[in-house]
């Protein structure tokens, strides 16, 4: 009963893109307008409008997505053409070109087109491969519920290092000190690991093998604490990670649009005017 | 003696402080006896801050003294200075202990003196009565207390609340929010009290807020401790304060005393009066809920009339204009046409005056023409149906609309809905032109069948025909049927019981009327399940067909009601009419395939299971969110916020989940809605298309709340209203369309209210979070077409 995007309405969107561009591929190796083929051509003007109104309908998803109350449309309609017609936009463009690139504000939109598809791409890549690793990882809990969790056997860890050499103790709290879930960007992206808390582990267990046995009970107690502890710290970076990847490249994709946007409109403006 | 009146009012409740206002209104020598020393001492003790109802909201109000829902102290405040600006004669502190004589020349006797004379005398002392006492040693120390007005009043101490009754409760868990609170129990359960008051006092034990002590009772009261007797032996408990809650006693042996009547022993029964409220004894009239009005408004609108009938001033009830605009469309006069229903409707021919006037100002009175359709097949309206006159045609076959099954005057239709909590079964139309039929909402039925046990047998009994009829044996004529229905039982079980054994010998068939159950079976040591079967189907006939034991184990989903028909009786029946057999084998063998379908794919078993565990099997509507096509964006929730006054009644992230199937925290409009059961304001309701919604009739009471089983009602302030899409977008005033879905800045002053899912019944194109998924991974399915769609791959 669930359908995913790609395959929404027996690819309804894909049919009407696969259809737009091959029409738009032969329709430019049957053009011979007499000169090379540029975007002033009668193909040429006729690509560039298909694709600017494209250009702006796909940025109207925006607007599209925050009319909640809207009282007609499944939004899951929208992200389907939204995905299929954008990434048509490559070879409309493209052959509205003509291929024909420079150091000026036309082939800046150009670019900049790109790059707000090459993040998209990225966005479809990381909405179908990372929703299922965020429910593997989570085991049918959630973050918060991680996160209570840890701070109960951190709790319980403290109280057992105590009880250890100054050393191990000094190391183990230092790991619970420092272990953060979250933070910049660059710690949310990375995938889950745990250092401190792996070191204070080593460092407990090679306390035991080398024969500091008095502390037998509460050293196995504190190794399997802190391996529980960090299964749980890389799950949860995990699941920050995975979060992350849904959500980083629209900081990409949504500027860039608008971006593009102000270029596309200097391309047409000075295209008009000045050409 | 002291004095000698007209009138004398004995209890200042609101019907005898309207009475008296009444009387002092009209210049009638009246003295009004009470033995706190204020004004309608039962209201007074009610806890502090409670909001007073005013229903039934209809119904006019007929007295001097004001009322409107309310809280409490205001209520009491506004009584207290109508009382004196009325100079009503009051005399507090004044018991009256013995009231002897006939019309004319009663006497009343007094505690502490002043007795007088009185011509008449109107009874108004309720059914509180006198607080139970506890009975040990040392219950009268000055800590032990049998009431609590401010439970605020207390904090930081120990305190012991002995009961177990809905006051009792109330006390206890209102107390446990600064004190440490300890509750005794006499039994091993909280039986008959408010489902709310059970969910809160169960759920408090179960977090350790309130300690129980269960099978207990205080046997010695110290100093600073109560010594309990329990079952393990005693029990020290140091405390402050005890607070005892025990009920009270019924003042019948002092009504008794005063030469009336009760028609029987029952402890509940209540003296039978005349139309105009006078007892056996002549001149003396019985008021308020001693009288069987145990609504404020009713027992103010009769201390106004008792005067008028005292008076000679003959008037109607209070509900009369109701009653006439009901009957409007059918133009006969009110006393007219209530005594038809009781002549021509058996149902209801055993409802006493005041019920049936009840039941009259909640129904409508419809007079269709023939052809009109009354309601059709598959609508989820759950009203009741009964015919005062005329005839209507069932169509029992969808398709054939001219099979039908005829109805005439004095029957009943639509209580299949009203029993299985699901969609019509079959289109009703009138077949005649002088149709007369009452439409009775559910709640106004189940009232009704709550409280007159003669009702619910009629009930029960002609809907268990008609529900063998309709799902078991639609061609046999009922007269074939007589011998299964009259071997039929009706059984009901609670959730998760096992009707029978895979391996069980047996042959009866069980029809399941309301709620659900599931099929298993038991596959190399593991329990699977083979499907789910709602109300309106039946199981158990595949061991009938095949005279072999129980191929099957069959339990419930949910609390269910089945019917149980004898195996040798429908055996009969079958042998006569082969091509029903035929029907239930060939159903037989589909289910045959069926089974060994899911046990290849055992999967599709463990989901069903889990999704029954999740008490999705009384859901009619269910938001099931595939977690390999959600991103986690949260759309669905900005998008519930946005169209429900900016607070999301759905929580996507909270709710189990197996495999990738996630049921989040969200309405699912259940079969026998769980939030309707006790709603004082009756504000909860369903739509025709299944969506059970709350209205703005919801005063914030949080029973709603308490009584859903999946935390799908929350109390919650309207936020503020946000700017507009453009003034977020071009100058950045936020917050912005699906942002700040917890507003923050809620001006305290807004009351919390009840919200819920309403299905976005008022959105055409149906529910926003389901429309505002950019990946398809939320869906709102009913569980019935999903199980199917789960079971046939």
């Amino acid at each position: 009963m669930h359908e995913s995007i790609l395959v929404y309405r027996h690819f309804r969107y894909l049919k009407w893109a696969v259809t737009l561009t091959v029409v738009a591929i032969l329709a430019y190796v049957f053009h011979t307008p007499g000169e090379p083929a540029n975007g002033g051509t009668w193909l040429g003007y006729t690509l560039g409008g298909i694709g600017a109104g494209l250009i702006f309908w796909l940025a109207w998803f925006g607007m599209r997505k925050r009319d909640y109350a809207k009282p007609t449309g499944k939004l899951e309609d929208w992200l389907s053409a939204h995905i299929y017609l954008g990434l048509s936009l490559i070879f409309i463009a493209t052959l509205h070109s003509g291929f024909q690139f420079g150091w000026n504000v036309h082939t800046l939109a150009y670019v900049l087109m790109m790059l707000v598809i090459a993040s998209g791409a990225f966005g479809l890549y990381a909405y179908i491969r990372y929703p299922r690793l965020m429910t593997d990882n989570r085991r049918g809990t959630t973050l918060d519920a991680m996160i209570v969790e840890m701070a109960e056997a951190d709790r319980e860890i403290r109280e057992l290092a105590a009880k250890m050499s100054d050393e191990i103790r000094d190391l183990v709290f230092d790991a619970i000190d420092n272990t953060t879930i979250g933070g910049g960007v660059r710690r949310q992206l990375e995938p889950g690991r745990s250092g401190r808390t792996v070191a204070a582990i080593d460092k407990v267990r090679s306390a035991f093998a080398s024969g500091a046995r008095d502390q037998t009970e509460t050293s196995r107690r504190l190794i399997s604490l802190l391996t529980r502890k960090n299964e749980l710290v890389v799950r949860a970076r995990n699941d920050v990670m995975y979060k992350a990847m849904m959500d980083v490249w629209l900081y990409v994709h949504v500027p860039l649009s608008f971006a593009l946007l102000v270029a596309l409109v200097a391309h047409v403006i000075a295209v008009f005017f000045y050409w | 003696m002291a004095g000698k009146f007209k009138v004398a009012i004995v209890g200042s409740g609101p019907a005898g402080m309207s009475a008296g206002g009444r009387a002092a209104e009209t210049n009638v020598s009246h003295i009004l006896f009470e033995k706190s020393d204020h004004l309608s001492d039962t209201i007074y003790k009610y806890q502090k801050g409670k909001f007073v109802m005013a229903t039934p909201d209809v119904l006019p109000l007929r007295s001097p003294m004001t009322f409107q829902a309310g809280i409490r102290e205001d209520i009491l405040g506004t009584w207290d200075k109508e009382a004196a600006k009325h100079k009503v004669n009051v005399r507090f502190k004044s018991e009256v202990v013995a009231i002897k004589g006939q019309k004319g020349n009663f006497e009343l006797r007094v505690q502490g003196g002043g007795d007088i004379v009185a011509e008449y005398v109107i009874l108004c002392i309720g059914l509180q009565g006198n607080l139970r006492k506890l009975e040990c040693e040392g219950a009268d120390r000055p800590w032990v207390q049998y009431q609590l007005d401010d439970p605020d009043a207390y904090s930081d101490e120990t305190i012991v609340v002995i009961g177990a009754g809905d006051a009792a409760i109330e006390n206890a868990v209102a107390l446990a929010k600064q004190n440490k609170v300890i509750i005794v129990n006499r039994r091993d359960e909280f039986a008959r009290v408010k489902q709310g008051n059970l969910n809160l006092i169960a759920e408090a034990i179960d977090k350790g807020i309130i300690e129980c002590y269960y099978n207990s009772e205080p046997g010695h009261i110290g100093d600073n401790y109560l010594l309990l007797k329990t079952a393990e032996g005693e029990a020290k408990i140091e405390c402050n304060r005890i607070i005892a809650r025990l009920g009270a006693d019924p003042p019948r042996r002092f009504v008794e005393s005063c030469g009336i009547k009760f028609p029987s022993k029952d402890r509940a029964a209540l003296p039978e009066l005349s139309g105009s409220y006078e007892s056996n004894v002549p001149g003396l009239y019985i008021l308020g809920a001693l009288g069987g009005y145990p609504l404020i408004k009713q027992a103010m609108n009769q201390g106004y009339e008792v005067i008028e009938f005292i008076e000679g001033r003959p008037v109607k009830p209070a509900d009369e204009p109701l009653l006439e605009s009901k009957f409007a469309n059918i133009n006969v006069p009110v006393e007219e046409m209530l005594q038809r229903i009781r002549q021509n409707v058996p149902l209801l021919s055993g409802l006493t005056t005041l019920q049936l006037r009840e039941f009259m100002i909640d129904s409508n009175v419809h007079t269709p023409r023939r052809g009109d359709v009354i309601f059709h097949r598959n609508d989820y309206t759950n009203s009741f149906f009964s015919i005062v006159q005329g005839n209507v045609d069932i169509q029992i076959n969808p398709t054939n609309t001219a099979e039908v099954v005829g109805l005439g005057q004095g029957q009943f239709f639509g209580e299949m809905g009203l029993i299985s909590g699901r969609r019509r079964t079959a289109t009703t139309i009138s077949a005649s032109d002088d149709c007369v039929l009452i439409e009775t909402p559910r709640r106004s039925m189940i009232k009704l069948v709550n409280s007159v046990a003669a009702v619910k047998k009629v009930l029960d009994q002609t809907a268990m025909a008609r529900q063998i009829q309709t799902h078991l044996a639609p061609a046999v004529p009922t007269s074939e049927l007589q011998e299964v229905v009259e071997s039929a039982k009706i059984e009901s079980y609670p959730a998760g019981h096992v009707i029978f054994n895979e391996g069980d010998q047996g042959d009866a068939v069980y029809l399941i009327r309301r709620g659900s159950v599931t099929v298993s079976r038991s596959i190399a040591g593991r329990n699977l399940v083979l499907s789910y079967v709602p109300a309106g189907n039946y199981v158990g006939e595949m061991a009938l067909l095949s005279r072999k034991p129980r191929s099957a184990t069959i339990k419930t989903a949910v609390a269910t009601e089945a019917v149980r028909l004898d195996g040798s009786a429908f055996n009969k029946v079958l042998d006569k009419y082969p091509d029903l057999r035929r029907r239930l084998e060939a159903k037989y063998d589909q289910r045959l395939v069926e089974n060994v379908r899911m046990e290849a794919s055992p999967e599709s078993g463990s989901l069903i299971e889990f999704l029954v565990a999740q008490g999705v099997g009384e859901a009619t509507d269910v938001l099931l969110i595939d977690e390999s096509l959600c991103v986690r964006c949260d759309n669905c929730e900005k998008a519930c916020a946005e169209t429900h006054g900016g607070t999301s009644r759905l929580d996507r992230e909270a709710g189990p989940t197996f495999a990738s199937l996630h049921v989040p925290t969200s309405c699912r409009h259940c079969e026998h809605p769980h939030c309707m059961a006790d709603c004082p304001a009756d504000a909860i309701h369903r739509a025709s298309n299944g969506e059970v919604f709350i209205d703005d009739k919801c005063i914030g009471c949080g029973n709603c709340e308490r009584n859903c089983p999946y935390q799908v009602i929350h109390m919650a302030a309207k936020p503020p209203a946000k700017p507009g899409l453009l003034q977020w977008l071009l100058f950045g005033m936020g917050p912005g369309p699906g942002e700040d879905l917890e507003a923050k800045k809620i001006k305290s002053s807004s009351p919390k209210l009840a919200v819920k899912c309403d299905m976005c019944k008022d959105l055409a194109a149906g529910p926003a979070c389901v429309r505002a998924c950019p990946t398809g991974a939320a869906i709102r399915v009913n569980p019935e077409d999903f199980f199917a769609l789960t079971i046939r791959g």
